[in-house]
């Protein structure tokens, strides 16, 4: 046990310096970020100056490995546009987005699961052919779109909600939420679609999906047979069984929530790390460009990490097969 | 006791009453948020008008860009290359301390440290001295009738707040730390910091000590960043936010038409132009051997006569261009003329010809970089002129890049055709000359002469333009300067850019060519 999880660690950490790696590598082709610092009447030898005090004027390799060096210290520099440390701006920024996520990914089970199960159970109703088109919107209108929809009627033409920012916030210590104010509960509410529409759509077809397989099995009908109640059968039986593999794709989708809310966050003027990287790209801030990709392959990596465990801690058969393997 | 407590409670609630009769509230959006509050940091024009209401500078712009007194209430020449400003008394910084002459030589030299973006501007100081608390006297070099503009680009701030707080230099980027004055102002003008969240709200206050008279009634202004297009509008559009800076263009018929909102137009200082490889024998992105034909001034004025500059202002500008004849700014004051700004005519027979005579009847092709989202419509201009010029047989390619790329590219001049913008606040005409039309060489001229255009005529004239102390000698100097680029094609001027502002319609504004919107200046009817 103790050597599947060394042997998974240092898979990560491999993994971690390779993003870090084509992560520096591109930063070479985003710009010249001493060119947007200083200005139109800069003179040459200001630049000149700026880049060796960036130390832009390094080798790649050597540049690669100060990097290295100091992001395993949790040291990210300061950001080239703002003048301000990396790591203090991203954790300034990290509660706005997981706040959203977190609210993105309830919203999505909540709505989801109900949905993908009363598709499969009454699969020829209206309401599910309903269900299944507009789920068919979710998953083909791209994310942008969606916002600004929203915007347009919630803000523009009804005036029930705001249409960008966060509204008040309370600070509790390090962590600012929006979750105790009127304001701040408004304001969640549009992006917290946005962002966990496609996630529902796809909760809501591997729900119905699954539990269709599952209501065709031996067991489901000898459930019937005993005469138990369609509740029972249902929600006791069929719906149990179905939710192994959605709690895997949850958890799994999770980190795809935290990285894909730049384009959410972008529209609604979400004051989180999405939004902080789209400006760091547009002038070539290197530094918090770095550190938000780290930052999102490791989230990626603790993930799968994560599940990897469980799976070994739930899964005796993989425990079996690693010895086999082992023996033979 | 009681009676004191009550009757303290009661003038606190008048003065508040009194207050918010003419007490307004005003939210304003732009596309980015500002990067620092420090002064002396970022040379960045969307940046520095929002610290402009916080720190003052001695000499300041009126609504029609003139030169007029701020912390310096009045200045005069000892001789050609010593000045001597007096101070206006009675100035106190937002934290009580009193401003004085220690202040203007500190900031004088903070904006001078090699950490400053705005060396270019202070650095034209040579020594400074204090005569007394309240007389400074400033020499330089040479002759310079230069320097009050550039002082107004150079913010004052307090001595004393910056030694306490370990800012004596603007941000330095090999120190690895945040320093004190990226996120607190302490400065005299008619607005205060009043809190900071940096991409998310930036809030000024009311200075009620300030010295100057507030036209205007705001009390206090809340800066939102909104960087989505869509976002800005739709926040305008539902009451949000009472400003948007920068409305974009496909939204203004839109915006026009909105009952309860309004559009100010204005013209920015800021010319568009073209520039071409003059300098190397054979030019990188075209297919012509052996020779460069931009070198031949038939061709630099073939492609200038080739361009339909009406067709991209209605076209590709919805009108929100004025079609220019020259780099020369109309805001340079008496030394601008309206007889400068000749276009030469658009001519595709006589552009055709002149191609012919050049040696390139059938034409050449040849790369147009350009930069996407920089300027105003930037590709798409660039699009249209590819359109223009392959009318006269010059088959432009056309290759845009992001402006971080592109801007790195230019400084290598590796272009042949490329296209610029120069501008941003209205200055002196040295501002263009020396960076833009000067040949290039050590210590800033021509660094943005990416064609590397040269005429010795012009370089030497530009020499004696810099340092001529007199007035009217210097406005015929600049006019033949402009003459002898504009004979030549050195550069072919587009347009200049105008910019839309869109907000409630009971909002009044001025609109100043360097796109400041100046907050004491602003009304809420």
């Amino acid at each position: 046990m103790l050597a599947f999880i060394l042997r998974r660690i240092i898979q990560a950490v491999l993994v971690m310096l390779v993003v870090g790696f084509v992560a520096f590598s591109l930063f070479r082709y985003v710009g010249d970020p001493v060119s947007i610092m200083l200005g139109q009447e800069a003179t040459a030898a200001d630049r000149v100056r700026l880049t060796h005090d960036l130390g832009l004027d390094r080798s790649f390799v050597v540049q690669f490995g100060h990097f290295v060096a100091n992001a395993a210290q949790g040291q990210f520099g300061i950001s080239y546009r703002m003048g301000r440390p990396v790591a203090a701006l991203i954790a300034e920024r990290m509660p706005a987005t997981l706040e959203l996520s977190f609210l993105a990914a309830l919203f999505a089970l909540v709505a989801g699961l109900p949905m993908g199960v009363y598709c499969a159970l009454r699969p020829t109703s209206w309401l599910a052919r309903l269900f299944l088109t507009a789920s068919l919107v979710g998953v083909s209108l791209p994310t942008f779109l969606i916002g600004i929809l929203l915007i347009l009627v919630f803000a523009v033409q009804l005036g029930w909600l705001p249409s960008f920012g966060r509204g008040d916030v309370v600070q509790l210590g390090w962590w600012s939420t929006g979750l105790l104010t009127r304001s701040g509960l408004k304001a969640l509410v549009l992006p917290t679609i946005t962002l966990g529409l496609f996630q529902m759509t796809l909760i809501m077809r591997l729900v119905r999906a699954e539990m269709l397989e599952v209501l065709r099995t031996d067991y489901i009908k000898f459930a019937r047979a005993r005469g138990l109640s369609d509740r029972a059968v249902h929600f006791g039986h069929a719906l149990k069984n179905t939710l192994v593999p959605v709690i895997t794709v949850i958890g799994l989708q999770l980190g795809n929530i935290i990285a894909f809310s730049i384009i959410t966050e972008t529209v609604f003027q979400w004051p989180g790390m999405g939004l902080l990287f789209i400006q760091a790209v547009q002038s070539a801030d290197i530094p918090i460009m770095a550190a938000y990709l780290s930052l999102i392959a490791l989230v990626f990596v603790v993930i799968n990490l994560v599940v990897d465990l469980l799976y070994y801690a739930v899964d005796p058969r993989l425990r079996v097969e690693r010895v086999v393997a082992q023996n033979g | 006791m009681g009676r004191k407590f009550a009757l303290a409670l009661l003038l606190s609630l008048l003065a508040i009453w009194a207050h918010g009769a003419r007490a307004a509230t005003l939210r304003w959006s732009a596309q980015g948020d500002i990067l620092t509050m420090d002064p002396h940091a970022q040379n960045v024009v969307t940046t520095t008008n929002i610290q402009a209401q916080i720190y003052e500078p001695l000499i300041s712009r009126d609504k029609q860009m003139r030169v007029v007194p701020a912390l310096a209430v009045s200045w005069a020449q000892s001789s050609p290359t010593v000045w001597v400003f007096n101070l206006r008394r009675d100035v106190k910084f937002h934290d009580g301390a009193p401003f004085t002459a220690d202040d203007v030589l500190f900031s004088l030299q903070r904006a001078n440290e090699p950490t400053s973006n705005f060396r270019v501007y202070a650095g034209v100081a040579s020594s400074v001295r204090k005569l007394d608390d309240y007389t400074v006297e400033v020499t330089t070099a040479a002759p310079n009738l230069a320097l009050l503009n550039q002082l107004s680009f150079v913010l004052m701030m307090n001595k004393a707040w910056c030694i306490n707080h370990n800012v004596g230099r603007p941000q330095d980027f090999k120190n690895k730390e945040e320093t004190y004055a990226v996120r607190n102002a302490n400065g005299t003008g008619p607005y205060s910091l009043k809190s900071r969240d940096p991409d998310v709200k930036t809030v000024l206050a009311e200075n009620p000590n300030w010295w100057g008279n507030r036209e205007g009634n705001v009390s206090e202004a809340i800066f939102l960043p909104i960087k989505s297009d869509a976002t800005r509008v739709a926040a305008l559009l539902s009451g949000e936010v009472d400003f948007v800076l920068d409305p974009p263009l496909q939204d203004l018929t839109r915006l026009k038409n909105t009952s309860g909102l309004k559009l100010v137009e204005g013209r920015e200082n800021r010319i568009i132009f073209l520039g071409m490889d003059q300098s190397r024998g054979e030019l990188l992105y075209s297919d012509v051997k052996g020779k460069n034909p931009f070198k031949d001034v038939r061709v630099r004025r073939a492609l200038s006569q080739a361009i339909d500059i009406e067709a991209i202002k209605s076209r590709v500008m919805r009108g929100f261009a004025d079609p220019a004849g020259t780099l020369a700014s109309p805001w340079w004051g008496d030394y601008f003329t309206p007889s400068m700004d000749q276009r030469l005519p658009l001519d595709r027979p006589k552009a055709r010809r002149l191609l012919a005579e050049a040696g390139y009847p059938e034409g050449f092709e040849v790369t147009l970089d350009c930069p996407n989202a920089r300027y105003i419509n930037d590709e798409q201009i660039c699009q249209a002129l590819a359109a223009m010029f392959v009318q006269i047989g010059i088959r432009a390619k056309l290759n845009t890049m992001p402006p971080a790329n592109y801007f790195a590219k230019l400084q290598k001049n590796d272009t042949s055709l490329y296209m610029l913008g120069w501008g941003g606040p209205p200055s002196d005409p040295i501002t263009l000359l020396r960076p833009v039309l000067h040949s290039p060489r050590p210590g800033g001229d021509g660094d943005f002469n990416y064609g590397r255009a040269i005429d010795s005529k012009l370089d030497d004239l530009i020499d004696r333009i810099d340092i001529e102390a007199d007035p009217a000698r210097r406005q015929v100097m600049v006019a033949e300067a402009m003459a002898l680029h504009d004979e030549e094609v050195l550069h072919i001027p587009l347009h200049r850019q105008v910019i839309p502002w869109a907000m409630r319609a009971n909002l009044r504004v001025v609109h100043r060519p360097d796109n400041r919107l100046e907050l004491s200046w602003t009304r809420i009817e």
